[in-house]
């Protein structure tokens, strides 16, 4: 990628004037990494319209109710904020691990098994103050989802297993475990036809954002997603996690705990995962039940990769995800889309944004003409 | 017997049964997948694929009459969906298990969408022949009802494993896995290579999904697949890119899932979530048991980003 | 110009429908121009549970003056939050039916505050003194329905033995089994039933082997209690056994092998609603009913159903509907452990609070609530 941008701004210096190339020396890169996805945006959304168009529905309504659902309204903002905030999180579960070369996809189950440690450690705490417990939920939130992706980094650095495929099962595994936990040990008698947990109690619900219906899981994220970017890009630890990415033989030979490093890195992204899970127990559900594996975990996968795995860029990526979701029910309502219509623009969108990073480096005016 | 019981048997026998109901979209979607590996690709979109050669072939098999036709149609589709896929891996820097992802997303949508009317009406089946006329025990004569499909796919793994190593078009493929530069070498474009093998590969994997909408559950409805194809695929990994492989941990798969109810229908309660995940349990073992770190996926094709 | 007009318009419809809505709300007579909103948890097209709710909305579409809108596979978790606050803000739905159980608590009772002046109806809560007086909970005794299924069922075993595929042990699934294995009982006393749970509501593969399974076992009726009963019926049917249906009539899946069903008759009570609403009469909070107020019915029965059958089935169909009424869950009631979980000489009527809190298996059911 250096080389390329360093071919790139040289061919830009050769041919352009002088003032433009200083430009572009500057910001093509950037102007590239909005232009492109933003290209590709359009461009799935077209073929999108054409899509619904065979169905007889016009694409301008289809483009006026996606706006309106998702960005059209303060409510609508809110309501695409408020599906964006656990993606963020369940992204970073993807993200982090990238880094390191490593595919995980299994935030799902981390957000699980957060969930329920966060549930178990308020209910096994009745006596302390809201304030003490919920900084106790975010603690066994974090530690819980985080040893259960460290798991699987373990697995691949000491059994040799495809950490790919054993984060999938232990989501798999996850489910049936809090199935069999809420619907078993920890069913709260009273929660009749949907087996829940006790209840944390109100006064143990982290709420909204003040002045909006936003809870903090967004501000979790937003805060996950800086530290995030700022370990992996401005620290020793997260500049050795990118060599040891780039060539894991390179990083032993230079004397980097390969080992140490995998299992952190994998600790913190099931640790942002696990935080999701309790900001869903804390904020929305205020119990576990198996209505926390609403999916948010493998959208995060996909939030993650069309990021391409860059933390800051996460945030843009997941609230234009919610917004999808958001504008999703106004095309169910208005335009008698079925549900699945979501499902194939994401798909649309994401074949789109991956097909277009084959452009960056060969646009013609970036580059300068030669 | 004379209530027309056969009490504990029920469990090995469920299990038998079970291995060959349950198995055979597994077995087609890691056959096909294997395909697709050994030539340096993978394709996490068979999920989708599967999905869509499901709702395909009930479609078509509804509107035609023909189930046979319908698994043409998922055939089809499948390649299709594949072609797709190396399409958009052949540009450069895109990456395949991204791309992979993307399609699952798409081809679990698009069969929604498309499938809807489907739900309702009833689709020419595909017919089972009877293995089990000699026994006078009916639970037995159920579990012999077997399709072609499985018969297809059971002879498909010993096929494929000879193939890959004696075959020209065998050795193409794995070279292209093994290294790209080589098959360039030997004056072969890797991407056309990786087209074929992965419209192969999607092709085997729509008729997988033929199999769960026209035989076994034998409906179309959307929790139809409830993830079978990434179990595949994941199924691929942990048998090592080897065909016969894959065959004993579809057949391993399709028997654990039928473990669960049939417990239970002997009285072991208890625990039946846990029970249920049994398949992926199981798998997790054998891989921790088996793997080892010394021996990184020995067997993996060279060039799979997985394996990088 | 299209696109502004249709924007303009739909705004518009919006707002004035909010206002009357508002005055809707507290009692006025006004049915016209009202928007009612449904919301399903799986598709609309299940041939199941979420399919009877659509059908009730379909028989509301019918009715002059209204607006329905639909949001098909809005998942129990903050999405329908914002999926009744969309309908509300976006559609100016003034009357919504959130009709999965667990939209209830806390997703449904939260709006319900939030709107006070919009009228909420939950299918399957269990309204209580404490929550909001806007909202409202019903649901259907499917079990009178189980119940005359049960005893078509004891007299068309051969085996005496009958199956049930079940999701969950809640007690609306176990009332269920229970009615169902009740009914059969009282046609052949040495009858049992033997239940098998999936673990969720929308199971395929489960489903097609627990059916497999069962009739391993030798049963040879079966019936269901998920979300899409279509596998279990067409599983049983090749294999040569009996069905009853559940949710829908699924007779043409199997016109042979159906003998009846257990099914809702929301195209009945969801206009009795509106109607009770525009003749300013309000809704009980807490409303449930049977055969008798028509929320639930039964399947025509199929050619396989004796005379003997038909005659007994329909002669506790005639005490279902008369005014005195019938008791599934008569006193003396052992369960399958032996114990005494009815006492001797009180019937626990349809409307005993009691019901709703079952968690055993009446004698005669083989399986475990856990």
């Amino acid at each position: 990628m250096t080389t390329e941008t360093a071919d790139r701004a040289e061919a830009a210096a050769g041919v352009a004037p002088a003032a433009d190339a200083g430009f572009l020396q500057r910001y093509g890169a950037t102007i590239e990494y909005i232009l492109i996805p933003g290209a590709a945006l359009v461009g799935a959304l077209a073929v999108f319209g054409m899509f619904v168009a065979l169905f007889g529905k016009n694409p301008l309504d289809l483009y006026f109710y996606m706006y309106q659902g998702a960005f059209g309204t303060w409510f609508s903002w809110q309501n695409t904020l408020t599906r964006a905030a656990p993606l963020i999180l369940t992204a970073l579960c993807t993200a982090l691990p990238a880094q390191l070369g490593m595919v995980i996809i299994g935030g799902e189950g981390a957000l699980l098994i957060g969930a329920l440690s966060a549930t178990s450690v308020a209910l096994a705490m009745p006596w302390a103050p809201p304030l003490v417990v919920q900084i106790a939920m975010v603690c066994a939130g974090v530690i819980g989802g985080g040893l259960w992706i460290t798991l699987s980094g373990a697995l691949r650095q000491y059994r040799g297993v495809n950490e790919t495929i054993s984060s999938l099962l232990l989501v798999y595994i996850g489910l049936a475990i809090l199935n069999h936990l809420v619907e078993g040990m920890m069913r709260d008698p009273a929660s009749l036809n949907k087996p829940s947990t006790r209840e944390i109690g109100a006064a143990n619900m982290i709420g909204s954002i003040p002045g909006t219906d936003v809870h903090w899981g967004l501000v979790f994220g937003l805060i996950a997603a800086f530290a995030s970017y700022i370990l992996i890009y401005h620290t020793v630890f997260g500049f050795s996690a990118r060599v040891a990415g780039g060539n894991i033989r390179a990083a032993r030979i230079v004397g980097l705990g390969v080992n140490k490093l995998i299992l952190t890195i994998c600790f913190l992204a099931g640790g942002a995962a696990g935080l999701a899970g309790m900001v869903e127990v804390a904020a929305v559900q205020g119990r576990t039940n198996a209505n926390l594996a609403a999916g948010y975990g493998f959208t995060g996968i996909l939030v993650a990769f069309l990021a391409r795995h860059n933390p800051l860029a996460i945030i843009p990526v997941a609230i234009l995800l919610g917004g999808i979701s958001a504008s999703g029910g106004l095309l169910q309502r208005r335009l008698g889309l079925p549900d699945a219509s979501v499902l194939v623009l994401q798909g649309i969108i994401f074949v789109f944004v991956l097909a277009s990073d084959a452009l960056y480096g060969r646009i013609g005016f970036l580059k300068g003409k030669t | 017997m004379a209530d027309g019981s056969i009490g504990l048997w029920t469990v090995p026998l469920a299990v038998f049964g079970g291995a060959i109901r349950v198995s055979t979209p597994f077995l087609f979607v890691s056959l096909g997948e294997c395909i697709t590996e050994r030539s340096g690709r993978i394709n996490l979109g068979l999920e989708g694929t599967l999905v869509m050669g499901a709702m395909s072939a009930y479609g078509i098999s509804y509107l035609s009459g023909s189930p046979w036709l319908g698994v043409l149609a998922a055939g089809i589709t499948g390649a299709l969906l594949g072609a797709l896929h190396a399409g958009i891996c052949s540009l450069p820097r895109v990456n395949d298990i991204a791309v992979g992802i993307a399609l699952m997303l798409f081809g679990t949508g698009l069969a929604f969408y498309l499938g809807k009317p489907l739900i309702e009406p009833t689709a020419a089946r595909l017919p089972a022949i009877d293995f089990g006329w000699w026994s006078d025990v009916p639970q037995v004569r159920a579990a012999l009802r077997i399709n072609v499909l499985f018969l297809i796919g059971v002879a498909l793994a010993p096929i494929l494993y000879w193939a890959f190593k004696t075959t020209r078009w065998g050795l193409l493929i794995r070279t292209a896995g093994e290294s790209s530069d080589a098959a360039r070498a030997m004056g072969h474009s890797v991407l056309a290579i990786r087209l074929r093998a992965t419209m192969v590969g999607g092709f085997l994997s729509g008729i997988g999904g033929s199999f769960l909408s026209l035989f076994y559950p034998g409906s179309w409805n959307e929790g139809l697949s409830s993830g079978q194809g990434i179990t595949a695929v994941a199924l691929v990994i942990f048998a090592r890119w080897d065909p016969m492989l894959c065959l004993w941990a579809s057949l391993a798969f399709g028997g654990a899932a039928a473990l669960g109810p049939a417990l239970q229908s002997v009285g072991v309660t208890s625990g039946y979530h846990l029970f249920n995940a049994a398949p992926y349990i199981l798998t997790l073992a054998i891989m921790i048991i088996t793997c080892s770190p010394k021996r990184t996926l020995t067997g993996a094709p060279a060039e799979l980003s997985i394996t990088r | 110009m299209e696109f502004g007009r249709i924007s303009r318009r739909n705004l518009l419809q919006g707002g004035a429908a909010l206002t009357l809505g508002s005055a809707f709300g507290m009692g006025a007579a006004r049915a016209a121009d009202t928007t009612i909103g449904f919301i399903y948890v799986g598709s609309r097209d299940d041939y199941g549970y979420n399919q009877a709710h659509a059908q009730g909305a379909a028989a509301l579409k019918k009715l002059p003056g209204l607006k329905v809108v639909e949001e098909e596979k809005v998942p129990e978790t903050d999405a329908v939050e914002k999926t009744i606050e969309s309908m509300i803000n976006l559609d100016g739905a003034s009357l919504l039916f959130p009709t999965s159980f667990g939209y209830y608590n806390p997703h449904m009772i939260k709006m319900a505050k939030k709107f006070p002046k919009l009228r909420f109806e939950h299918c399957g809560g269990l309204w209580s003194d404490t929550d909001p007086k806007n909202a409202g909970s019903y649901f259907g005794y499917i079990d009178e329905a189980q119940y005359i299924s049960g005893i078509v069922a004891g007299y068309s075993s051969k085996s005496g033995k009958i199956g049930f595929v079940a999701a969950k042990p809640i007690p609306q699934v176990l009332r269920n089994i229970n009615a169902f294995a009740l009914g059969a009982r009282l046609a052949n006393p040495k009858t049992t039933c033997q239940v098998i749970f999936t673990g969720d509501w929308s199971m395929p593969v489960k489903e097609a082997e627990a059916t497999n399974s069962l009739i391993d076992q030798g049963v040879d009726v079966l019936t269901c209690h998920v979300d899409g009963p279509k596998t279990m019926v067409e599983n049983a049917a090749r294999r040569g056994a009996m069905v009853c249906g559940y949710h829908v009539n699924q007779s043409p899946l199997a016109p042979k092998a159906y003998l009846t069903g257990a099914e809702w008759n929301w195209e009945a009570l969801y206009p009795k609603f509106v109607k009770m609403i525009a003749a300013g009469e309000a809704i009980p909070n807490f409303y449930r009913g049977g055969l008798k107020e028509e929320i639930v019915k039964c399947s025509p029965y199929g050619e396989a159903v004796s005379a003997e059958a038909r005659k007994h089935a329909d002669d506790v169909k005639a005490k279902f509907l008369s005014a005195e009424g019938y008791a599934v869950f008569k006193g003396g009631q052992l369960d399958n452990k032996g114990k005494t979980v009815i006492p001797a000489g009180t019937d626990r009527g349809q409307k005993d609070p009691e019901l709703e809190k079952m968690d055993y298996l009446v004698e005669g059911v083989i399986g475990a609530t856990s």
